[in-house]
């Protein structure tokens, strides 16, 4: 065992937590069904026993097999196969996300640059930004009168914030000597903003994108369950409602693995603007 | 009366002291730099001597006064005016040889990236960067081979007048004392017109042609110009016995700890520095190495 790297012995750890939780999880099922089985109306309303009806890791493992071996079936409306529902969430996140990058990286640019600018929108900023993202909902749909685009726009307006404060922040932190190499070799304006302070606030900016998408991810699945029709939220939701708990508990898992992809990503991308002084 | 290839005139640089009054750091400075010449100014610490510097690179603006260079007045940096900081200032995420091309193609723009890279590579060379080390970032480079990146920096750029920061003020001795060689020899490569800040005695006797000293602020001034009569090339071990090395630098040592003081906020009648010249070879030696004292326009 001392020969073990650090690496291999945590991933060790890892696999041997996995399976210590899971035999605990899957031994702990059965007891709980023999009770249920005394109270079917119970288990069917999921009232008198909360933990009725939860199935174990392996018929969890078993759904998620059966899914993901065919991921993009569609049996109409109420049953879309795993990848269609997360490939509809993941179109939402990044839609919604784009159209906030656009926004909130030229804008942060011009806050970070302008102390008169940033003085003018801090107000703005400080009271949008704690809002949470579903109290919009009803003005989106309202306004925008399509649930679908209403989604996107929840998505917009949460994932804004991080980006458009980082960005200004990355910007307005570019220090001045960076800066006047820039002005001694007589860069424009636009060529400054390109060749140095965006390669300079490049790490903090990404910081804020990967904050903003994985703000994005929790939100979509709200938004869906809302909005409903398409996409992992409406998917968990809709299993919830046929008392479908394995699926449920699936589709958590798939939220998860989802969220870190996103999340790895931008850790890729990270590390790629990434410089030490 | 010549006028002076770059020429100081009356600067002055008032800021608020915070208390409703104004503070002084220097008023009515005066001075002239020639071309090709090799200038160090030297003074204590708060004399305005980096204000002085950025006002001539552009990147501050005097209370009053102007800066001419070749007859034009400055205004704002230019790429006539390279600049070596005391802190590098390379861009990080750019490898030793992209920080010098970066300034390169902004100097040549019509030059083709294979002349861009190859003069950018020569000058690397002449500090002594070859090979692998011109492909790393400035973060895996030493102290001493960052301030090289950067010296070849603004020389590779062949800007009319290029200004030193204190370029070796955070720097080892040792890693001075050969950046100071690298520094004279490309000097002489290039015909460079050099104004450079320091802190330090031996190295403005060992690179300049002329030294001008700051009193101490507030209300400092550039009182005496100092002319260094030690032919070159000068190799650092031998200076030291040439026999006006140390009356130089005596005279440097009195004015810096004493003089400055002493003078310090009199705003005298003569703003330009005095002319002084400390030649003890004067009946031996007639022939005069240096072109530049002669062409110096002097007033009073």
């Amino acid at each position: 065992m001392g020969t073990l790297s650090e690496n291999k012995k945590a991933a060790l750890l890892s696999v041997l937590l996995l399976i210590f939780g899971c035999l605990i999880w899957e031994l702990s099922i059965p007891a709980q069904k023999a009770v249920g089985e005394l109270t079917e109306y119970e288990l069917l309303t999921g009232g008198g026993q909360p933990k009725a009806g939860v199935p174990p890791p392996s018929q969890v493992l078993g759904k998620a097999w059966e899914q993901l071996s065919d991921p993009f079936y569609d049996a109409g409306p109420n049953d879309k196969g795993i990848g269609i529902q997360i490939g509809y969430s993941i179109y939402r996140v990044l839609t919604g996300y784009l159209l906030a990058a656009l926004i909130a990286i030229p804008l942060g640019f011009l806050i970070g640059m302008s102390s008169v600018a940033y003085k003018a929108l801090n107000p703005f900023i400080q009271v949008l930004r704690p809002i949470s993202p579903l109290a919009w909902m009803p003005l989106a749909l309202f306004v925008i009168q399509d649930s679908e685009a209403s989604a996107i726009f929840v998505i917009f307006i949460c994932s804004i914030w991080p980006m458009l404060i980082n960005t200004a922040f990355g910007v307005a932190g570019v220090r001045e000597d960076w800066v006047n190499v820039a002005r001694t070799h007589e860069l424009g304006a636009f060529k400054t903003a390109f060749t140095v302070i965006l390669p300079a606030a490049a790490p903090t900016i990404v910081t804020g994108m990967r904050i903003s998408v994985g703000i994005a991810w929790l939100v979509i699945v709200a938004a869906e369950m809302l909005v409903g029709g398409t996409g992992i939220g409406y998917y968990v939701w809709n299993e919830w409602n046929n008392l479908d708990l394995t699926s449920v508990i699936f589709s958590i898992l798939m939220i998860g693995i989802v969220g870190m992809l996103l999340d790895s990503m931008f850790g890729l991308l990270q590390r790629a603007v990434a410089y030490t002084e | 009366m010549a006028k002076s290839f770059l020429s100081i005139e009356n600067l002055t640089q008032r800021y608020p002291d915070g208390q409703g009054g104004e503070f002084t750091v220097f008023e009515d400075a005066s001075f002239g730099i020639e071309k090709g010449e090799f200038v160090c100014i030297l003074g204590h610490s708060g004399c305005g001597k980096s204000t002085i510097m950025n006002i001539l690179a552009g990147l501050a603006e005097p209370t009053s006064g102007v800066v001419k260079m070749d007859g034009f007045e400055v205004s704002g940096p230019s790429l006539d005016r390279g600049v070596v900081f005391q802190n590098y200032s390379l861009l990080p995420w750019l490898t030793a040889l992209k920080n010098v091309t970066f300034g390169v193609s902004a100097r040549f723009p019509d030059w083709d990236k294979a002349k861009v890279i190859e003069h950018s590579t020569a000058f690397l060379a002449k500090v002594g960067l070859t090979g692998d080390a011109i492909h790393r970032k400035p973060s895996q480079l030493s102290g001493g081979m960052r301030q090289r990146v950067s010296i070849a920096r603004a020389f590779a750029n062949e800007p009319k007048l290029l200004l030193l920061d204190e370029p070796f003020g955070a720097l080892d001795a040792l890693t001075r004392g050969t950046i100071q060689d690298e520094l004279i020899k490309v000097w002489s490569d290039t015909d460079q017109t050099v104004f450079m800040i320091t802190h330090d005695i031996d190295e403005a006797i060992l690179l300049a042609d002329r030294i001008l000293l700051m009193t101490n602020g507030p209300m400092a001034q550039v009182a005496e110009s100092i002319e260094i009569t030690i032919p070159r090339p000068r190799v650092r071990n031998d200076i030291v016995e040439h026999p006006n090395y140390y009356a130089i630098r005596n005279h440097l040592v009195h004015f810096l700890a004493q003089r400055s003081a002493e003078l310090s906020g009199q705003s005298g009648n003569n703003n330009r520095p005095a002319d002084v010249r400390i030649d003890l070879t004067e009946s031996a030696e007639t022939d005069e190495p240096e072109p530049a004292p002669l062409l110096r326009a002097v007033e009073g």
